[in-house]
Protein backbone atom coordinates (compact mmCIF):
# COMPACT_ATOMS: atom_id res chain seq x y z
CA UNK A 1 0.00 0.00 0.00
CA UNK A 2 1.47 3.37 -0.94
CA UNK A 3 1.89 5.93 1.78
CA UNK A 4 -0.55 8.41 0.27
CA UNK A 5 -3.31 5.83 -0.01
CA UNK A 6 -3.39 5.60 3.79
CA UNK A 7 -6.58 7.19 5.07
CA UNK A 8 -7.97 7.88 8.54
CA UNK A 9 -10.14 5.18 10.09
CA UNK A 10 -13.87 5.88 10.16
CA UNK A 11 -15.98 4.01 12.69
CA UNK A 12 -19.42 4.43 11.10
CA UNK A 13 -21.25 3.15 14.20
CA UNK A 14 -20.03 6.14 16.18
CA UNK A 15 -20.66 8.78 13.50
CA UNK A 16 -23.60 11.06 14.22
CA UNK A 17 -23.49 12.67 10.78
CA UNK A 18 -22.76 16.17 12.10
CA UNK A 19 -20.42 16.92 9.18
CA UNK A 20 -17.84 18.85 11.21
CA UNK A 21 -15.05 16.75 9.72
CA UNK A 22 -16.13 17.66 6.18
CA UNK A 23 -16.20 21.28 7.22
CA UNK A 24 -12.59 21.33 8.43
CA UNK A 25 -11.06 18.96 5.84
CA UNK A 26 -8.57 21.20 4.06
CA UNK A 27 -7.90 18.73 1.24
CA UNK A 28 -11.51 18.07 0.35
CA UNK A 29 -11.23 14.32 0.63
CA UNK A 30 -14.18 13.78 2.98
CA UNK A 31 -17.84 13.84 1.99
CA UNK A 32 -21.06 13.42 3.90
CA UNK A 33 -23.80 11.72 1.91
CA UNK A 34 -27.07 10.67 3.54
CA UNK A 35 -25.47 10.99 6.98
CA UNK A 36 -22.61 8.67 6.05
CA UNK A 37 -19.02 9.93 6.00
CA UNK A 38 -16.65 8.59 3.38
CA UNK A 39 -13.42 9.43 1.56
CA UNK A 40 -13.79 10.35 -2.09
CA UNK A 41 -10.09 10.43 -2.92
CA UNK A 42 -7.64 8.82 -0.51
CA UNK A 43 -4.68 10.32 -2.38
CA UNK A 44 -5.74 13.81 -1.38
CA UNK A 45 -5.59 13.27 2.39
CA UNK A 46 -2.68 15.19 3.90
CA UNK A 47 -3.06 13.62 7.39
CA UNK A 48 -3.63 17.02 9.00
CA UNK A 49 -5.76 15.15 11.63
CA UNK A 50 -8.24 18.04 11.89
CA UNK A 51 -11.13 15.64 11.21
CA UNK A 52 -10.08 13.58 14.22
CA UNK A 53 -9.66 16.72 16.35
CA UNK A 54 -13.15 18.07 15.69
CA UNK A 55 -15.13 14.81 15.74
CA UNK A 56 -17.35 14.97 18.84
CA UNK A 57 -17.95 11.22 18.95
CA UNK A 58 -14.48 9.82 18.25
CA UNK A 59 -15.66 8.31 14.97
CA UNK A 60 -12.49 9.28 13.06
CA UNK A 61 -8.99 8.18 14.03
CA UNK A 62 -5.72 9.27 12.45
CA UNK A 63 -3.20 6.90 14.00
CA UNK A 64 0.51 7.52 13.41
CA UNK A 65 3.04 4.83 12.68
CA UNK A 66 6.27 5.65 14.52
CA UNK A 67 9.42 4.54 12.72
CA UNK A 68 13.16 4.94 13.01
CA UNK A 69 14.75 6.48 9.93
CA UNK A 70 17.06 4.37 7.85
CA UNK A 71 16.07 1.04 9.35
CA UNK B 1 -9.67 -20.73 18.76
CA UNK B 2 -8.93 -23.15 21.58
CA UNK B 3 -6.70 -22.14 24.47
CA UNK B 4 -3.12 -22.98 23.46
CA UNK B 5 -0.69 -24.63 25.87
CA UNK B 6 2.28 -22.94 24.19
CA UNK B 7 0.74 -19.53 24.76
CA UNK B 8 0.00 -20.30 28.41
CA UNK B 9 3.63 -21.32 28.89
CA UNK B 10 4.79 -17.88 27.70
CA UNK B 11 2.60 -16.01 30.24
CA UNK B 12 4.73 -14.74 33.17
CA UNK B 13 2.09 -15.89 35.67
CA UNK B 14 2.71 -19.50 34.67
CA UNK B 15 6.46 -19.41 34.16
CA UNK B 16 8.25 -22.47 35.56
CA UNK B 17 5.20 -24.76 35.66
CA UNK B 18 5.53 -28.32 34.35
CA UNK B 19 3.52 -29.46 31.34
CA UNK B 20 1.20 -31.44 33.65
CA UNK B 21 0.63 -28.35 35.81
CA UNK B 22 0.01 -26.18 32.75
CA UNK B 23 -2.49 -28.76 31.53
CA UNK B 24 -4.45 -28.50 34.78
CA UNK B 25 -4.42 -24.70 34.56
CA UNK B 26 -5.52 -24.76 30.91
CA UNK B 27 -8.99 -25.99 31.84
CA UNK B 28 -9.58 -22.82 33.90
CA UNK B 29 -8.71 -20.39 31.10
CA UNK B 30 -11.34 -18.95 28.77
CA UNK B 31 -10.76 -17.12 25.51
CA UNK B 32 -12.48 -13.81 24.80
CA UNK B 33 -12.26 -11.52 21.80
CA UNK B 34 -12.91 -7.79 21.55
CA UNK B 35 -13.06 -5.30 18.69
CA UNK B 36 -11.35 -1.91 18.50
CA UNK B 37 -12.94 0.46 21.02
CA UNK B 38 -14.78 -2.26 22.93
CA UNK B 39 -14.73 -1.91 26.72
CA UNK B 40 -13.44 -4.96 28.54
CA UNK B 41 -13.65 -3.50 32.04
CA UNK B 42 -15.28 -0.48 33.61
CA UNK B 43 -13.73 1.36 36.54
CA UNK B 44 -15.64 0.84 39.78
CA UNK B 45 -17.42 -2.34 38.73
CA UNK B 46 -16.90 -5.58 40.65
CA UNK B 47 -13.85 -7.52 39.46
CA UNK B 48 -14.66 -11.01 38.32
CA UNK B 49 -11.63 -12.11 36.34
CA UNK B 50 -7.97 -11.64 35.55
CA UNK B 51 -7.17 -10.96 31.88
CA UNK B 52 -4.10 -11.76 29.83
CA UNK B 53 -3.58 -10.31 26.35
CA UNK B 54 -2.86 -12.96 23.71
CA UNK B 55 -2.82 -10.62 20.70
CA UNK B 56 -3.47 -6.93 20.16
CA UNK B 57 -3.16 -4.10 22.69
CA UNK B 58 -5.45 -3.09 25.56
CA UNK B 59 -5.29 0.31 27.22
CA UNK B 60 -5.88 0.55 30.95
CA UNK B 61 -6.95 4.04 31.93
CA UNK B 62 -8.65 6.35 34.41
CA UNK B 63 -11.11 9.07 33.44
CA UNK B 64 -11.49 12.33 35.35
CA UNK B 65 -14.87 13.91 36.18
CA UNK B 66 -14.26 16.28 33.24
CA UNK B 67 -13.75 13.35 30.90
CA UNK B 68 -9.97 13.64 30.62
CA UNK B 69 -8.30 10.30 30.11
CA UNK B 70 -5.02 9.17 31.65
CA UNK B 71 -3.60 5.93 30.29
CA UNK B 72 -1.92 3.99 33.08
CA UNK B 73 -0.54 1.24 30.92
CA UNK B 74 -0.82 -0.26 27.47
CA UNK B 75 -1.03 -4.02 27.86
CA UNK B 76 0.82 -6.01 25.23
CA UNK B 77 0.67 -9.74 24.40
CA UNK B 78 1.70 -11.88 27.36
CA UNK B 79 0.89 -9.18 29.94
CA UNK B 80 -2.01 -9.28 32.38
CA UNK B 81 -4.41 -6.64 33.65
CA UNK B 82 -6.94 -6.30 36.46
CA UNK B 83 -4.51 -8.14 38.76
CA UNK B 84 -4.98 -5.95 41.85
CA UNK B 85 -8.74 -6.39 42.48
CA UNK B 86 -8.39 -10.11 41.96
CA UNK B 87 -6.14 -10.22 45.02
CA UNK B 88 -7.42 -7.35 47.19
CA UNK B 89 -11.12 -8.01 46.57
CA UNK B 90 -11.92 -4.42 45.57
CA UNK B 91 -13.61 -3.07 42.47
CA UNK B 92 -11.87 -2.55 39.10
CA UNK B 93 -9.44 0.33 39.79
CA UNK B 94 -9.41 1.40 36.13
CA UNK B 95 -11.20 0.81 32.84
CA UNK B 96 -9.81 -1.31 30.01
CA UNK B 97 -10.54 -0.87 26.30
CA UNK B 98 -9.31 -2.68 23.17
CA UNK B 99 -7.12 -0.46 20.95
CA UNK B 100 -7.68 -2.78 18.00
CA UNK B 101 -8.93 -6.34 17.58
CA UNK B 102 -7.72 -8.29 20.62
CA UNK B 103 -7.72 -11.84 21.86
CA UNK B 104 -7.68 -12.33 25.61
CA UNK B 105 -7.42 -15.18 28.04
CA UNK B 106 -9.47 -14.76 31.20
CA UNK B 107 -9.36 -16.63 34.50
CA UNK B 108 -12.12 -16.30 37.07
CA UNK B 109 -11.17 -14.78 40.41
CA UNK B 110 -12.12 -17.95 42.32
CA UNK B 111 -10.06 -20.08 39.94
CA UNK B 112 -6.98 -17.86 40.37
CA UNK B 113 -7.19 -18.44 44.11
CA UNK B 114 -7.33 -22.21 43.65
CA UNK B 115 -4.38 -22.07 41.18
CA UNK B 116 -2.35 -20.20 43.83
CA UNK B 117 -3.15 -22.80 46.46
CA UNK B 118 -2.25 -25.71 44.20
CA UNK B 119 0.82 -24.21 42.51
CA UNK B 120 3.05 -22.17 44.89
CA UNK B 121 5.33 -21.24 41.97
CA UNK B 122 2.46 -19.13 40.60
CA UNK B 123 2.40 -17.12 43.87
CA UNK B 124 6.07 -16.25 43.36
CA UNK B 125 5.35 -15.31 39.75
CA UNK B 126 2.46 -13.08 40.84
CA UNK B 127 4.77 -11.24 43.27
CA UNK B 128 7.20 -10.65 40.38
CA UNK B 129 4.45 -9.45 38.01
CA UNK B 130 2.98 -7.07 40.61
CA UNK B 131 6.45 -5.72 41.45
CA UNK B 132 7.06 -4.92 37.78
CA UNK B 133 3.68 -3.20 37.56
CA UNK B 134 4.58 -1.13 40.64
CA UNK B 135 7.86 -0.12 39.00
CA UNK B 136 5.94 0.96 35.87
CA UNK B 137 3.54 3.06 37.94
CA UNK B 138 6.40 4.70 39.86
CA UNK B 139 8.01 5.52 36.51
CA UNK B 140 4.71 7.05 35.34
CA UNK B 141 4.46 9.18 38.51
CA UNK B 142 8.06 10.32 37.95
CA UNK B 143 7.31 11.28 34.32
CA UNK B 144 4.10 13.14 35.20
CA UNK B 145 5.70 14.92 38.15
CA UNK B 146 9.09 15.91 36.82
CA UNK B 147 9.14 15.82 33.02
CA UNK B 148 8.04 18.45 30.55
CA UNK B 149 5.41 17.28 28.04
CA UNK B 150 7.93 17.27 25.18
CA UNK B 151 10.20 14.96 27.19
CA UNK B 152 7.26 12.66 27.94
CA UNK B 153 6.33 12.62 24.26
CA UNK B 154 9.93 11.87 23.27
CA UNK B 155 9.86 8.86 25.61
CA UNK B 156 6.56 7.65 24.11
CA UNK B 157 7.90 7.95 20.54
CA UNK B 158 11.00 5.93 21.44
CA UNK B 159 8.91 3.29 23.17
CA UNK B 160 6.55 2.85 20.22
CA UNK B 161 9.08 3.15 17.40
CA UNK B 162 9.40 0.22 15.05
CA UNK B 163 11.85 -0.52 12.28
CA UNK B 164 9.09 -0.68 9.68
CA UNK B 165 9.56 -4.42 9.10
CA UNK B 166 6.52 -5.52 11.09
CA UNK B 167 3.22 -3.85 11.99
CA UNK B 168 3.44 -1.94 15.26
CA UNK B 169 0.79 -0.39 17.44
CA UNK B 170 -0.10 2.98 15.95
CA UNK B 171 -1.01 5.92 18.13
CA UNK B 172 -3.37 8.81 17.55
CA UNK B 173 -2.51 12.21 19.01
CA UNK B 174 -5.34 11.66 21.51
CA UNK B 175 -3.77 8.41 22.66
CA UNK B 176 -0.33 10.06 22.96
CA UNK B 177 -1.98 12.79 25.05
CA UNK B 178 -3.66 10.24 27.30
CA UNK B 179 -0.34 8.46 27.88
CA UNK B 180 1.55 11.72 28.48
CA UNK B 181 -1.15 13.12 30.76
CA UNK B 182 -1.85 16.19 28.68
CA UNK B 183 -4.25 17.55 26.07
CA UNK B 184 -4.31 16.58 22.39
CA UNK B 185 -3.54 20.17 21.35
CA UNK B 186 -0.36 20.16 23.43
CA UNK B 187 0.77 16.96 21.71
CA UNK B 188 0.21 18.59 18.31
CA UNK B 189 2.39 21.52 19.36
CA UNK B 190 5.04 19.26 20.88
CA UNK B 191 5.26 17.21 17.68
CA UNK B 192 5.84 20.41 15.71
CA UNK B 193 8.44 21.45 18.29
CA UNK B 194 10.28 18.15 17.92
CA UNK B 195 10.11 18.49 14.14
CA UNK B 196 11.50 22.03 14.45
CA UNK B 197 14.40 20.66 16.50
CA UNK B 198 15.11 18.22 13.68
CA UNK B 199 14.72 15.06 15.73
CA UNK B 200 11.57 13.81 14.01
CA UNK B 201 9.88 14.32 10.65
CA UNK B 202 6.12 14.26 10.18
CA UNK B 203 5.66 12.33 6.98
CA UNK B 204 1.93 11.90 6.27
CA UNK B 205 0.78 9.13 8.65
CA UNK B 206 4.33 8.45 9.84
CA UNK B 207 6.38 10.04 12.56
CA UNK B 208 9.93 9.35 11.44
CA UNK B 209 12.59 9.55 14.15
CA UNK B 210 15.53 11.17 12.37
CA UNK B 211 17.84 11.62 15.37
CA UNK B 212 17.33 8.88 17.92
CA UNK B 213 20.15 9.99 20.22
CA UNK B 214 18.86 13.56 20.40
CA UNK B 215 15.38 12.22 21.14
CA UNK B 216 16.82 10.04 23.93
CA UNK B 217 18.50 13.11 25.42
CA UNK B 218 15.24 15.06 25.24
CA UNK B 219 13.44 12.16 26.92
CA UNK B 220 15.95 12.29 29.76
CA UNK B 221 17.14 8.76 29.04
CA UNK B 222 20.80 9.79 28.73
CA UNK B 223 22.69 12.40 30.67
Amino acid sequence: MSQMSEIPIIVQDRCNGCGLCVNVCSCGSLVLFEDVISFIDSGRCGWCTLCEAVCPTGAICCPFEIVLEGR
Amino acid sequence: MAVQLELIKSIPYFSGLSTAELDSVKGLIFERQAERGEFILLEGEPADALYIVVSGIVKVFKTSAEGKEQILQLIRPGDSFNDVPIFDGGANPASAQAMGPVVLYSIKKSDIHSILRNHPQVALNVAQVLSQKLRNLVSLVEDLSFKHVTARLAKILLEYAGDGSAPRQRLTQQEMAAIAGTAREIIGRSLKELEGEGVIRLDHHRIVITDKEALRRMAGLVT
